[in-house]
């Protein structure tokens, strides 16, 4: 969900020191609201008819393509992206001006080639990055959302998506692709728009939240509302920003991500700038600077407000619950092909739960693959250079597309 | 006794050449009707359902060891990685036409529950096994007094995963306990080639290598 950053990864920094992200304050708020994306607007004739049961409207998605659509339009592929990632995929950060999420993955000649397929990631509905979202400003009030902005749930992001296309007149995506929650919303996609999804690829993830995985969300989320500068939620009002909160939830977050083995090859029992320990609790051990930098860094860049809102919607997604328990009546008759690919030592969205959805899928005798990837690297590993994984999008892409008339088989 | 075929030539594949492909697996996809829907179990780097897609047909796989898996996936088959001794129940009644266990009954921990499932899932199975009463193997336990080894079953009895041998005459008997007819029988010397069609099952038991069958479940009547 994060970017890993393998390279410049840390520095110092204390948590009682994480800086206040006061810099950017502004700029986040003019993201929200104006986003250096393009943006499809609409009116309050076109509300989002959320699960919650009230009609969001007006709203704005904001959103990122690559590529050119073809004349017959079908050669569309919309990415779906992680709770704490956003819409600029390839393209540099607006706000960080680091290099897009998913740069090794899509761009010319790379897995998802921006010079065969037209492609799309749109900023969830709930996000920070201009769509819109607790951060963004309530057009009745003239104030932030906040915490008056209504609890959204996957199935809602996947319907704002869909209302996006309908917008761009895309009748039917090529592909739709995600891990983590962005899988999430791939699996929703299948279940509530069958026909309009050729083919689908998801990464990491599973259709449901499982106690564990609503357990380490509502850490997080304890976290920044125990953050007197929270504020309930009106923090963008007092001036305050729940950093320190926002930080540790981060940081939490980040081990999940991670895995045993992976923390112990990159950081072991080493010690940080020092030979011997403090004998105090500054950050002596290599692993805790490290962390401590996610967090502070997460901060600068993300909304606390929609941290809430995202996790919540995670933990809500259920899709055997909407089909009377039964996963593979969800899938009943479905015509798209389907990858599934799960990481060895992912234990947020562990390869378990990616063989029931394959179970479900193979029940309903869906045209399904499902690759399990040995790494190390932990549920993080969809966005890190993994040949394997890399190879096995390359070759479902292709050979769906063979069966889409977009390529030649053999090509 | 009239299950007892004889290989034909595989139409649409002479252009090609059919030397591409292991005589068991032509023989396989021969048995398969076209635009039909088959389940391969134990599919390996997924050699047999590439041949079946060539010819029209749509083919999933299910296969154990993950870099198979992953070679059928990056390949473009619909290949997921699951046990035939535990997945199988997975799946529902029906959902094939054929099911297809090439090589791989003799790796089952049950081989018995294992071919019930086949025939539970796809309407027809198509099931290839090493026939164990093979005369090379034969030969090797009453001469050499070891635990036979052969051009394609290399493995040493401590490192097999072969656990439930069994000859042609001993897979026979087991269909009929469980009620299974077999519509068509073919057995293959040691180099991919069938015997010849009208020799007596104790030859096959002594002189194929391998034997490939085509199954159904029993009528009513029977």
């Amino acid at each position: 969900m994060s970017r890993t950053s393998g390279e410049v990864w840390f520095k110092m920094v204390n948590i009682r020191s994480i800086p206040s992200p006061a810099v950017h304050t502004e700029e986040r708020a003019r993201e929200a609201d104006h986003p250096s994306s393009r943006l499809a607007l609409f009116g309050a004739d076109q509300p989002l008819h959320l699960d919650c049961g009230i009609d969001l409207a007006p709203f704005q998605i904001a959103y990122q393509t690559y590529g050119e659509l073809n004349p017959e339009k079908s050669n569309a592929i919309l990415i779906c992206h992680a709770l704490t990632l956003d819409q600029h995929v390839a393209n540099v950060h607006p706000l960080t001006g680091k290099p897009g999420w998913w740069e090794s993955m899509v761009g010319a000649g790379r897995p998802l080639d921006t010079e065969r397929y037209f492609i799309i990631c749109a900023n969830v509905i709930g996000g920070c990055m201009g769509s819109t979202g607790p951060a963004s400003t309530n057009p009745a009030t003239g104030k932030l959302w906040g915490l008056d902005f209504p609890v959204i749930t996957i199935p809602d992001m996947v319907r704002a998506q869909a209302m996006l296309l309908d917008r761009l007149q895309i009748e039917t995506l090529f592909c739709v692709v995600g891990g983590s929650m962005g899988g999430m919303q791939v699996l929703q996609w299948t279940v509530a728009y069958p026909a309009r999804v050729f083919s689908a690829l998801a990464v990491a993830c599973s259709t449901r939240h499982t106690a564990q995985n609503i357990a380490f969300h509502e850490l997080g989320r304890q976290a920044v509302m125990a953050d007197p500068d929270w504020r309930g939620g009106r923090y963008f009002e007092e001036g305050t920003h729940p950093h320190r909160g926002l930080g540790v939830a981060r940081m939490a977050a980040h081990i999940t991500y991670l895995s045993d083995a992976a923390l112990h090859r990159k950081f072991g029992r080493r010690m940080q700038d020092r030979e011997l320990p403090t004998f105090s609790f500054d950050a002596d051990f290599q692993v805790e600077s490290y962390l401590r930098y996610q967090g502070s860094s997460f901060v600068e860049r993300f909304d606390a407000n929609s941290y809430l809102y995202l996790t919540r919607a995670m933990d809500y997604f259920d899709i055997a619950a909407d089909h009377d328990g039964v996963l593979a009546e969800a899938f009943r008759d479905i015509k798209t092909r389907f990858c599934v690919v799960s990481f060895t030592s992912d234990w947020l969205f562990p390869t378990s739960e990616a063989r029931a959805i394959v179970h479900a899928l193979n029940a309903s005798s869906a045209r399904v693959s499902f690759a399990e990837i040995e790494t190390d690297r932990g549920h993080d590993a969809f966005l890190l250079d993994v040949p394997e994984f890399f190879e096995i999008f390359r070759a479902f892409l292709h050979s769906a597309g063979v069966a889409r008339g977009l390529a030649k088989a053999g090509e | 006794m009239t299950a007892q075929q004889q290989i034909l030539p595989l139409p649409g594949l002479a252009a090609r050449g059919s030397e591409n492909y292991r005589g068991d697996h032509l023989l396989v996809a021969q048995m398969v009707e076209r635009g039909s829907k088959v389940l391969d179990v134990g599919c390996g780097e997924g050699d047999l359902l590439q041949l079946l897609e060539a010819r029209g047909i749509d083919g999933r796989g299910i296969e154990l060891s993950r870099e198979g898996v992953n070679r059928c996936v990056s390949k473009g088959l619909a290949v997921v990685q699951g046990d035939a001794d535990t997945d199988l129940v997975n799946y529902p009644d029906d959902a094939f036409d054929y099911v297809i266990l090439s090589q791989t009954l003799q790796a089952t921990r049950q081989p018995k529950v294992v071919l019930e499932n086949l025939l539970r899932i796809g309407r027809r199975a198509i099931v290839s096994f090493p026939n164990f009463g093979f005369w090379k193997m034969r030969l090797q336990l009453l001469v050499g007094g070891h635990m036979p080894r052969t051009e394609n079953l290399p493995a040493t009895w401590y490192d097999t995963p072969n656990i439930h041998f069994c000859t042609i005459k001993d897979f026979v008997q087991l269909c009929d306990e469980i009620n299974v007819k077999m519509e068509r029988a073919v057995a293959l010397d040691l180099y991919g080639r069938p015997l010849r069609l009208n020799a007596p099952w104790w030859f096959w038991n002594m002189f194929g290598e391998q034997g490939v069958f085509l199954l159904s479940r029993a009528g009513k009547g029977r």
